[in-house]
């Protein structure tokens, strides 16, 4: 027992990945982890975004099962599981069976080299960022399978725009990638890197996030990213791929429960891929605000609380509306829910202000930070942003985005000859 | 670190490789051809990570199983396939086929018994951290021209197609 203990300090106290260490089990305990941590990520953004929506629209959003919806996700996956399992009978059966996997391993795979602290990532590879773009790109072929095989027109329909409109942003999206990649070979050596970790380490050695090195390149650079990468998820406004006004729900139309729902989780996970890409290209991956700036001993313990006093203030939220359930006896039970979740949260706090645990997993808290700031743009675009018509949508692809992402690869590339060759010959 | 390329995994991905490409000829359904091809791909890419060259398979991954498949997926679903799967498979040019295809075996099988003496002995450099530089220092550097003359070959490629596709520019 005791030398587990000290086994697991011997890991903690690490400062390598997994895959760098090269342990095998620790590696496993991650990708557990991670997970975990994406499942309850998607359940949590399933519930937010019916609430901020229907708040959005002046609506009370899921309020029945348990105490304000909070139990509605798991309401649903029961509903979604216990669904019966349809196969349409002119469908092609293996094809049909193959096509969600797909997107849900394209969808997880990505994150092995998501890099939530300098530690903790899965494992840390020389390709990095190409091998997020590119098993990314295979959902499409989930998607092109799953409209295909189900042998019925709106699927096809929803199909072929999806792939369509994931090919062309991809282009765009990929200028924007390699205009931020260029920005990593401005130190001494001159030699830049794709490696996730590697990105984020030249922001700290710079002394700049990304999106504000040559202002206003990568700026723009970040904002073509930022649309294409709601393009490349599929979500409104560029949704035309399950347009439910005009296709029914696009390549979906034909799946049902447990195969739908690894539609739905691909589709979350992959927003989140997406917005990690983001933030670890442009927004210092795990780096907390101004870490160069406000340094020192008193900086490090304010910004080591900030985990803990969120947590905290989740758990106010939910004693505050604990005080607030209506008195009738028959939401007894809810109040006391809501109570003791507010208590899970609060402990959750308390236990963040231990300094080694708030030292450990602060970076972790600052990458889900920004990743959840991502998120909440996407349900904001739902709510506000009307449809795309797909000859808009494609015209913004090719004649708008691409040009910029051309220009702006060209810019940063002269800029950064020019600072090398002027100001550090 | 250990290195990670054993023959197991060789001989499980040439193996994955082998089935796909031979599905990829006898399946009538064309859509089951290309995921078969797909496949083949996927499992060539993860021959080249073995190989300690990470940049060249991801590159495989993004634009033939990513890219350029995927397009092809795009034209087939469009195509009638009810027809062509009642069709007779033929295949009028097997003389060409057999002669081509001994001609390559000929080839490989040479080259895998007498290649240590016509090839010239080179350690590959187990350095998969620099691999992404190294290319890049090649590509930019040593061979700039070429890789000129053949993006300028893909650009009058892209150009032939709007030219041909539009009849009004």
């Amino acid at each position: 027992m005791n030398s587990i203990v000290q086994y697991i300090q011997s890991y903690l106290a690490s400062d390598k990945t997994p895959g760098a260490a090269g342990n095998m089990f620790w590696a496993l305990v991650y990708i557990m982890l991670v997970f975990v941590g994406l499942s309850v990520a998607v359940i949590a953004m399933n519930w937010l975004e019916r609430k901020i929506l229907a708040h959005m629209q002046v609506r009370l959003g899921p309020m029945r099962v348990g105490p304000h919806g909070l139990l509605q996700p798991i309401a649903d996956a029961i509903k979604l599981l216990l669904k019966e399992d349809i196969i349409p009978a002119e469908a092609d059966g293996l094809i049909f069976w193959m096509a969600p996997f797909i997107v849900v391993l394209a969808a997880f795979t990505v994150f092995v080299v998501v890099p939530f602290g300098p530690t903790h990532a899965i494992t840390d590879m020389n390709i990095g960022i190409l091998f997020m773009l590119g098993v990314s790109s295979l959902s499409v072929l989930g998607i092109v399978m799953a409209g295909w095989a189900s042998n019925s027109h709106y699927p096809l329909i929803g199909a072929l725009r999806s792939s369509a409109q994931m090919v062309s942003y991809e282009v765009a999206m990929g200028l924007a990638v390699v205009s931020a990649i260029l920005m990593t070979s401005l130190n001494a050596t001159g030699t830049g890197t794709l490696s996730m970790i590697g990105i984020v380490q030249a922001q700290q050695a710079q002394g700049e996030w990304f999106i504000f090195k040559f202002f206003p390149l990568g700026l723009i650079a970040f904002f073509i990213f930022a649309v294409a990468m709601v393009a490349e998820t599929n979500r409104a406004p560029f949704d035309l791929a399950e347009a439910e006004s005009e296709l029914t729900a696009g390549f979906h139309t034909e799946y049902s429960g447990f195969r739908w729902s690894l539609f739905f989780l691909a589709e979350y996970s992959a927003m989140i891929a997406v917005s990690s890409i983001a933030v670890t290209l442009w927004l210092g991956g795990w780096l907390r605000p101004f870490p160069n700036l406000l340094s020192g001993g008193i900086w490090e313990l304010v910004f080591s609380f900030f985990p803990g006093v969120t947590f905290l203030f989740f758990a106010a939220i939910c004693f505050y509306n604990t005080v607030r359930m209506p008195k009738h006896p028959l939401f007894r039970i809810q109040t006391i829910g809501l109570a003791a979740f507010g208590v899970v949260l609060a402990l959750i706090g308390l236990v963040l202000f231990i300094p080694a645990v708030s030292m450990r997993v602060q970076d972790i808290f600052w990458f889900a930070t920004k990743v959840a700031a991502f998120m909440y743009l996407y349900i904001w675009y739902r709510g506000t942003f009307p449809r795309y018509r797909f000859d808009q949508l494609m015209q913004m692809g090719w004649k708008v985005l691409l040009p910029m992402g051309l220009g702006v690869l060209i810019l940063t590339a002269s800029v950064a000859l020019l600072q090398q060759k002027l100001w550090h010959p | 670190m250990a290195p990670v390329a054993t023959p197991f995994f060789f001989y499980l991905l040439s193996g994955i490789m082998l089935i796909g490409g031979i599905l990829v000829i006898t399946r009538k359904n064309p859509v089951h051809s290309a995921l078969a091809l797909i496949v083949t791909l996927l499992a060539q890419a993860s021959i080249y990570l073995m190989l300690y060259a990470p940049f060249v398979a991801g590159v495989q991954i993004i634009l033939y199983a990513g890219g350029i498949m995927v397009l092809f997926l795009f034209v087939i679903m469009l195509v009638s396939i009810d027809r062509s799967i009642k069709e007779r498979q033929f295949n009028s040019q097997w003389v060409v086929g057999i002669i081509a295809a001994t001609a390559l075996g000929g080839l490989f099988i040479a080259a895998f018994t007498k290649g240590d003496k016509i090839f010239p002995e080179h350690v590959l450099p187990m350095v998969e951290n620099d691999n992404t530089q190294n290319i890049a220092t090649l590509l930019y550097g040593q061979y700039m021209f070429a890789f000129e003359i053949a993006s300028l070959l893909l650009l009058v490629a892209i150009i032939g197609a709007v030219v041909m596709a539009k009849k009004r520019i």
